[in-house]
């Protein structure tokens, strides 16, 4: 389907209560920080958001968190010296917390958007992240059954898009953003500037426009 | 003399084969970085999507879009390379990365690291992409102190905190003394300002000749 070009509101106005919502960023690089204060302002809650970390400051997913939206966070590091609105919910026992290993993280997504059914995979042989979990030893070397994670909507953040919806990164704040543009029903991407068709050269395209829904142009 | 944590960081920064592929976990071991010299080659990698990674670099030159894995600004060197995050963690698991460095809480003579929670029922836990380098780098090295601040022994039997991964590392550095671990079991490469004698008496891990 055609990408659509609008505003950040009227991008996320389908995300309804009780969605898991993959969100782009690795601390504050590549956080689509206007996306998430368009959901803030949209309402939906009891959302489950799958994100590497849990928020930092009081801007982006943190104030996501502040305003009570979010009833599970799937990450690989919530901890953080910045992390104080987690931590908070945390210790009150207000949010639940799925830990995932970084790079099965980015792996089940990965196989939600490549259709995917499991993976077997070395990371967490041995360790409490694999008690109780599907194991197997192929070649000599033990694995772990890996489902994939999907989201309803993915919110991230490229750094150009032309107006049919394919995405050049910028630097490391492309981190998450390509394999969660694969892994969710609808995904909605923030951008800094949006170029006419034929203006991104095709072997530089990251994100073919395939995986994009919607666009906002944030300056 | 024990090292200090200068001395620790150049002593694996020394050992660091040239031209190898490294990631240098977030916090002492990211201090390595400033000890290799240009003409070895070695390139960096970092979890959060990229290779050739330089210095971090101070606020006033800072760009927030350009970070390592503990989010400090850095600069991109020559041939440098970006990659998304299914990629970044693929290098690691598919074997591609030939050195890493990682801090941890504790190491048993057989190889198993634990470096990502203490198990106290109040930590918030959190992983990162320690337990993917554990199973995927082709060594794993740490660098810690050898003893906490209780004096009491990270180089053990087995491990009583949570593991990261088992039987992965094959060298600890330490302020006292190098291990190199293999099948056979612990062996010590080098002491530093500590005899031999002293060391396995403060140790619970039977060391190899």
């Amino acid at each position: 389907m055609r990408t659509q070009t609008v505003d950040a509101l009227t991008a996320v106005k389908e995300v309804k209560d009780g969605d898991t919502v993959l969100v782009g960023g690795f601390g504050m690089a590549g956080m689509p920080v206007e996306l998430i204060d368009a959901l803030i302002e949209h309402g939906a809650g009891d959302l489950t958001i799958v994100s590497n970390n849990a928020g930092n400051g009081d801007t982006g997913l943190a104030a996501l968190l502040a305003a009570g939206r979010v009833r599970k966070m799937v990450c690989s590091f919530p901890r953080q010296s910045d992390s104080w609105v987690f931590d908070g919910l945390y210790r009150a026992g207000k949010i639940e917390l799925e830990l995932v290993p970084q790079g099965n993280l980015a792996e089940r997504m990965r196989a939600a958007g490549a259709g995917i059914g499991a993976f077997y995979c070395p990371t967490g042989v041995g360790t409490p992240i694999a008690e109780g979990r599907e194991t197997r030893v192929i070649d000599g070397r033990e694995y772990v059954l890996e489902y994939p994670i999907r989201g309803d909507v993915a919110l991230i953040r490229a750094h150009v898009a032309d107006r049919l919806g394919n995405l050049v990164y910028r630097k490391t704040a492309r981190n998450f953003g390509p394999v969660m543009a694969t892994a969710a029903t609808v995904t909605i991407a923030q951008v800094s500037r949006i170029v006419e068709v034929g203006e991104l050269d095709p072997e530089a395209v990251v994100t073919p426009s395939i995986y994009v829904n919607r666009l906002v142009e944030v300056a | 003399m024990a090292l200090d944590k200068n001395e620790l960081a150049r002593l694996v920064a020394g050992d660091i084969p040239d031209g190898a592929y490294v990631n240098l976990g977030i916090g002492q071991p990211t201090s390595i970085a400033r000890h290799l010299s240009p003409d070895s080659g070695v390139i960096l990698h970092t979890e959060n999507g990229m290779l050739g990674m330089g210095e971090v670099v101070g606020d006033e030159q800072a760009d927030w879009d350009l970070t390592n894995a503990g989010k400090q600004p850095v600069t991109e060197l020559p041939g440098a390379a970006y990659f998304h995050h299914a990629d970044s963690f693929a290098m690691m698991r598919g074997g591609h990365l030939d050195v890493c460095v990682m801090g941890a809480f504790q190491v048993s003579a057989g190889g198993d690291l634990a470096n990502w929670h203490t198990g106290a029922p109040d930590a918030i836990p959190a992983v990162g992409g320690a337990m993917d380098l554990a199973a995927g780098a082709k060594q794993v090295w740490v660098m810690m102190t050898l003893f906490t601040k209780s004096g009491e022994p990270k180089l053990v039997p087995a491990c009583t905190y949570p593991l990261t991964g088992k039987a992965c590392v094959t060298r600890v550095y330490t302020e006292v003394a190098t291990f190199h671990i293999n099948a056979e079991g612990v062996r010590v490469a080098a002491t530093y300002g500590i005899e031999a004698g002293e060391l396995a008496a403060r140790l619970d891990v039977k060391l190899l000749p």
